[in-house]
C-alpha cells in the first residue's frame, strides 16, 4: 500500500521534472538558433530526412483517406439528396482537421521516432558529450537544426495531405460515383474560406510541428543510454506526440471556432 | 557553395508545399475571387435581418457582385445597417432595391440588388434607400391566419398598407418606381 503511494508519487514527480526539463531544452532550443539561421546546410539536411522521406507516406494516406470520405460522404448525403455537396465534406474535413491532424501523427510516427533513436543513440555512443569536449554545443549543432527542419516539413506536408485528399475525394466523387464536376469544385470553392478554414489549418500544422518535434527531441535528448532506454524513448515519442496533437487540437479548434 | 542531391530532393519537396497552399487557395479556398479586386461599400437599413451573417453573398440577377461586409445595429432607428461590399465593377443605380433573400428552402441567407432606373449611380458610402426585410417565416404564417379570419368580413379593407414590410418583391417592385415617377 505505502510502495503504491510512493510509486504514484514518484512517477508524478518525475513527469513534472520531465515537463519542465522539456520546457527549459525548448527554451534553449529558440536561443540556440543562429547556427541554424547562420548555416542553412544543418537544416536542409534533416528537412530531407523529416519531410522529404516522409512524402510517400504521407501522399499515399492522404488520397486512400480522400476516397474513403468521398465514398463515405455520398452514402450519408445522397439520403438527403444532397450529394453534390461532397466536395464541401471532403475539403473542410480535410483542411481543417484532418490534414493536420493525420500528418502530424504520422509525423510522430515516421520521422518523430528517427529523431529520438538518432539522438538518443548518439548520446549512447558519447557523441553528445565528445561535442561538447569540442567546445561545440549539441542543442545548437545537432538539436535547433532538427527543430526548424520539423517546424517547416509539417506544415508543407499537410498543405500536401490536403491537396492529396482532395484529389482522392474528387477521383472517387466525379468519375467514379458519378456526381456533377462543376458542382463539386463550386460547392467546395463557395463554401472554403480562406482565412477561417486555410489559414486556421496551417496555423495548427505549426504548432503540431512544433510539439511532435519538440517531444521528439525531448525524448531523444532525455533517453537513458541504454539500448532499453532508447527504445523506451522511441515509444513513448509517438505516444506522447499523438496525445499532445489530439489535445492542442481540440484547444485550437475551440479558440479557433469562436 | 557546392550543390548535393539532397539541396535538389529539399527544394522539390518546399516547392511541393508551397504549391499545395497556393492550390488549396486557389483551387478550393477560392482566394482569387473574393479578396483581389476592388470594392466600393454602400450601406442599407433593414427592420430585420433574419439569419444574415457577415460575409454572405451580394447577388444581382443571381451573380455574386459582392459579399455582406458588417452587420450593426442603429440604437437610433432601432434597424440593422448592413454594409455591402460591391465589386468596383458593377455599379447600381441610386434607387437600387437591396431584399434579403433564402437560398432554398432552408438555406443560407443573401442580399439580392434589383437595379431601378436610375441613371446615377452608387458611390462608396451611399444608402440604398429601397429595402425588403427577411421573410420570417413565423410572421408570415401569423399574417395569414390573421387574413384568412378577417376575409368574409371585409375583403375590401384587405388592402395592405403601402409601406408594410411584408408585401412580396414583385408587388414592392412595381409600386415604387411608380411612386418616385409620380413625385
Amino acid at each position: 500500500m505505502i510502495r503504491l503511494l510512493q510509486n504514484i508519487g514518484s512517477n508524478t514527480i518525475d513527469q513534472i521534472w520531465r515537463l519542465g526539463a522539456g520546457a527549459r531544452l525548448f527554451g534553449l532550443t529558440l536561443i540556440s538558433s543562429a547556427e541554424s539561421i547562420r548555416r542553412p546546410r544543418l537544416v536542409t539536411k534533416e528537412v530531407y530526412a523529416t519531410g522529404v522521406l516522409s512524402l510517400v507516406i504521407i501522399s499515399v494516406s492522404a488520397f486512400f483517406v480522400g476516397m474513403v470520405l468521398a465514398l463515405q460522404g455520398y452514402h450519408t448525403l445522397q439520403k438527403y439528396g444532397s450529394s453534390e455537396a461532397i466536395g464541401v465534406l471532403v475539403a473542410l474535413a480535410l483542411v481543417r482537421e484532418l490534414g493536420p491532424v493525420v500528418t502530424a501523427l504520422l509525423f510522430a510516427g515516421r520521422a518523430g521516432t528517427a529523431i529520438t533513436a538518432e539522438i538518443g543513440l548518439m548520446k549512447a555512443t558519447e557523441q553528445l558529450s565528445a561535442m561538447e569536449m569540442m567546445a561545440v554545443s549539441p542543442i545548437s549543432r545537432v538539436v535547433a537544426p532538427r527543430f526548424w527542419a520539423g517546424v517547416i516539413a509539417l506544415p508543407l506536408l499537410a498543405a500536401l495531405f490536403s491537396m492529396i485528399g482532395i484529389l482522392g475525394g474528387y477521383l472517387v466523387a466525379v468519375p467514379l460515383i458519378g456526381v456533377d464536376e462543376g458542382a463539386f469544385w463550386s460547392q467546395m470553392q463557395a463554401n472554403v474560406d480562406w482565412q477561417f478554414d486555410i489559414v486556421n489549418g496551417v496555423i495548427k500544422s505549426v504548432v503540431f510541428g512544433v510539439a511532435c518535434t519538440m517531444i521528439a527531441l525531448f525524448e531523444g535528448y532525455d533517453a537513458p543510454p541504454t539500448a532499453e532506454g532508447v527504445s523506451r524513448a522511441t515509444t513513448r515519442t509517438v505516444v506522447t506526440s499523438s496525445l499532445a496533437v489530439l489535445a492542442l487540437d481540440f484547444a485550437l479548434t475551440s479558440f479557433m471556432i469562436i | 557553395m557546392e550543390r548535393t542531391t539532397i539541396d535538389l530532393w529539399v527544394g522539390v519537396f518546399v516547392a511541393l508545399g508551397v504549391a499545395a497552399l497556393l492550390g488549396l487557395a486557389m483551387k478550393v479556398g477560392n482566394l482569387t475571387t473574393s479578396s483581389v479586386g476592388e470594392t466600393y461599400t454602400v450601406n442599407a437599413a433593414f427592420e430585420n435581418i433574419g439569419g444574415l451573417k457577415p460575409r454572405a453573398p451580394v447577388k444581382s440577377a443571381g451573380v455574386v457582385v459582392g459579399r455582406v461586409e458588417r452587420i450593426r445595429f442603429d440604437t437610433e432607428t432601432y434597424e440593422a445597417i448592413v454594409s455591402l461590399n460591391i465589386d468596383k465593377r458593377f455599379s447600381f443605380p441610386t434607387d437600387t432595391f437591396a431584399n434579403i433573400y433564402t437560398a432554398g428552402l432552408l438555406g443560407e441567407q443573401y442580399i439580392g440588388l434589383e437595379a431601378g432606373g436610375e441613371i446615377e449611380a452608387l458611390a462608396h458610402g451611399d444608402k440604398i434607400a429601397h429595402t425588403q426585410d427577411a421573410v420570417v417565416l413565423e410572421k408570415m404564417i401569423s399574417q395569414f391566419l390573421y387574413n384568412k379570419a378577417s376575409e368574409p368580413a371585409a375583403p375590401a379593407a384587405a388592402a395592405p398598407a403601402p409601406a408594410e414590410s411584408t408585401k412580396t418583391g414583385d408587388d414592392a417592385l412595381t409600386t415604387n418606381p411608380l411612386d418616385d415617377i409620380l413625385n
